[in-house]
């Protein structure tokens, strides 16, 4: 997918703007950070699941090599095939492949983000592969060509409207706003085409190296049917998915679908694990998994490392004050809110994404409901250091932060000139004792007033109340 | 170098040498995490939490009588009485009890799909199925009424206790492993949750074995 992410302001300034968006945002907010909570706390040992789920996660990462090799063993012996990737171009071309190798013409799809890394559905069009997105969301997004906006619920910047608008164009039905019934048509629109597909594509959510399986939730039931209906099923998945055991692989099952939708698990769990066996009538018959480096192994020894234990529930960004106000989108590429912003810059590099680590008010809210206890502030406070140490911010910036350091060194002189400061910023603010305007604060004042300090610095206040 | 080994070496590269070395027994033992506490009636919250997921349940004493439970519930429904089962339930008499019902897997238009489970979780009123021959995965699937018999002696408590038994009675695992909790849903237009996705749009759960309440 192209990355969009040096237009974060210009984008998260234009959707603060954006009435419908606004709308939208707010039922996120509504239903799953509420329904986390309420789904939290019906899990009497939480805090006891929460801290096994991190240990889990960081046991594979610390020898991430050793139960890939495992779940290779594994997953080999019991007919499936799997392939590495260093790029994302290496999926696009393995795929191809497979879909080559098998005389495949129509494909299938179920939700997957890494697919999303990839750009994969373009790449496989120009192949002349006709690919079909299934997921609700991800298919009305393919008809609209948008890229998602959230990696749990994609389409949550749309309106019931919008989609009603767009099934009336591209199915030629009778249009209806009622959800229940755009629902339907989809299905109805879906159903030939899983019926008829050589090939499914799917993501994983984990993968198991005891067993050699690609386990997959999901709650529509297209995740099945592109896992269960075509003769060619291609797993897709990050080299950091991988956990030891199915034991383990429950704890972490706990937590993310509470996590992700305030749900006590999902519709459907799906442990796959090889190919059709010979007396059996379905199931598909060539099985293949793609693990996906594309940076994530270079973050493994550094201080972004915890990133790695990332289960993709997208709490983050649902209790995030920037992403709840400026939405997906802004972030410009697959994985938007506190998560993206350390993934961003790590995968496509931090001269390309200069303002999401900054795109944190370290209200800390991220860290606090992770479910695999990532500290995301402290990861996005290390990329803006890198961001200084390797120069990349502006120059203003670097001046003023070495004009305050030199003055913060300077207590007499900092008091004084911030007495003087605040003095004169009560006297321009006039009678409203509010700024509308204030050069060089624009992104502040552009959308809502600066109100004017009281006159009176922190310092003097201090030294009022401690000599009383 | 291939993908393979270049990113192995990286990975590697980056792990200390003695890091992991007990990997292979980690799964071996593969230990438990924390399980909740979920009371003793198994049953009675395997019911509860199935029902409250928008699953239908029905205990029953006998297998026998699962034939009428199910042509009650279509007619209850006005929805048509005919469709397929696993074929390790093709012995009942379904046609006594006026249904058609063919022991296959299922097509794209079967209306009703009528399954076995290899055990129910009454930590989250989920079924657990096992593809197979005799059990194949899309007649849980495809139709848009499912319903699934489950034996009330099987239900264990955790998934935990569900992989035990799958080591236990069958070894490996199968092709695939299904874990249904009630009607396919999506919630992906305005975050607002609809029953009946792309899989089926109710499913009945007939318990075998006497009432779960007991």
């Amino acid at each position: 997918m192209q990355v969009t992410a040096m237009h974060f302001k210009r984008k998260a300034s234009e959707n603060l703007r954006n009435e419908k968006l606004q709308k939208a945002l707010e039922k996120l907010q509504t239903k799953f950070v509420d329904g986390r909570a309420v789904a939290i706390a019906e899990l009497p040992n939480f805090g006891e699941v929460r801290d096994a789920a991190a240990e889990i996660r960081d046991k594979v990462i610390r020898s991430l090599d050793r139960y890939l090799l495992r779940f290779e063993q594994e997953a080999t012996a019991r007919g499936a095939v799997v392939h590495w990737a260093e790029t994302t171009e290496d999926v696009n071309r393995i795929v191809a492949e497979i879909a080559h190798q098998h005389g495949v013409h129509r494909i299938v799809k179920s939700k997957s983000m890494v697919s999303e890394e990839c750009g994969l559905n373009d790449a496989l069009e120009t192949q002349g592969l006709e690919v079909i997105e299934t997921d609700l969301g991800e298919y009305i997004l393919q008809l609209a060509h948008e890229p998602p906006s959230h990696i749990v619920a994609p389409v949550v910047h749309k309106s019931k409207e919008d989609i009603s608008d767009l099934f009336e164009e591209k199915h030629q039905r009778p249009r209806t706003v009622q959800i229940a019934e755009l629902c339907r048509e989809a299905r109805e629109v879906l159903r030939p085409g899983f019926l008829s597909a050589d090939m499914g594509i799917s993501g994983a959510n984990f993968i198991v190296a005891e067993t050699g399986s690609v386990l997959i939730v999901t709650n529509e039931g297209n995740g099945r049917l592109t896992t269960t209906l075509p003769r060619v099923h291609v797993a897709i998945t990050g080299i950091e998915k991988v956990v030891p055991t199915l034991e383990d692989v429950t704890t972490l099952l706990r937590l993310l679908p509470r996590s992700a939708t305030g749900q006590s698990i999902t519709n459907y769990v799906s442990v796959l694990t090889g190919t059709r066996g010979k007396d059996e009538s379905d199931g598909p018959e060539h099985f293949h998994v793609i693990l996906l480096d594309n940076g994530r192994s270079k973050l493994l020894g550094t201080e972004l490392q915890p990133m790695l234990r990332c289960i993709r529930c997208g709490a983050c960004m649902n209790h995030c004050p920037v992403y709840q106000n400026i939405g997906g989108h802004a972030y410009g590429w697959v994985y938007p809110g506190p998560m993206g912003s350390v993934l961003t810059p790590s995968f496509v590099g931090l001269e390309n994404a200069l303002d999401l680590p900054n795109a944190s008010t370290f209200c800390g809210e991220c860290a606090v409901v992770c479910p695999v206890k990532i500290p995301l502030p402290d990861l996005l406070r290390h990329l803006r250091t890198r961001q200084v140490q390797q120069h990349l911010r502006p120059w203003q910036e670097r001046v003023a932060l070495r004009l305050w350091s030199w003055m913060a060194r300077r207590p007499a002189l900092y008091a004084l000139s911030t007495r003087i400061a605040a003095r004169l910023l009560r006297i321009f603010s006039g009678s409203e004792k509010r700024f509308h305007y204030l050069p060089g604060v624009t992104g502040w004042t552009d959308e809502r007033d600066m109100p004017a300090p009281a006159g009176r610095t922190f310092r003097d206040l201090y030294r009022e109340r401690h000599s009383s | 170098m291939s993908a393979r080994e270049n990113i192995l070496a990286r990975i590697g590269k980056a792990r200390g040498p003695g890091v992991g070395v007990d990997s292979d027994d980690v799964i071996r033992r593969h230990p438990r995490g924390p399980i909740p506490p979920l009371g003793n009636n198994l049953a009675k919250r395997f019911g509860e939490q199935a029902t409250r997921l928008a699953s239908d349940v029905a205990p029953t004493a006998t297998l026998m009588d699962v034939p009428k439970i199910v042509a009650d519930y279509l007619r209850e429904r006005q929805l048509p009485p005919k469709g397929v089962c696993w074929p390790s339930l093709a012995a009942l008499d379904w046609q006594g009890a006026g249904l058609e019902i063919e022991s296959r897997a299922a097509h794209g238009d079967d209306p009703v799909g009528i399954t076995g489970a290899f055990t129910g979780i009454a930590e989250t009123g989920t079924l657990m199925l096992l593809s197979g021959a005799q059990t194949p995965a899309t007649v849980s699937l495809l139709p848009e009424t499912h319903v699934a018999v489950v034996e009330k002696v099987r239900i264990v408590a955790t998934m935990e206790d569900a992989w035990d038994r799958l080591r236990r009675e069958h070894g490996k695992l199968p092709r695939a492993v299904n874990f249904i909790s009630g009607p396919s849903r999506t919630a992906d237009i305005e975050q607002t949750v609809t029953l009946g996705a792309h899989g089926p749009y109710r499913v009945l759960i007939v318990i075998v074995g006497g009432s779960w309440n007991e």
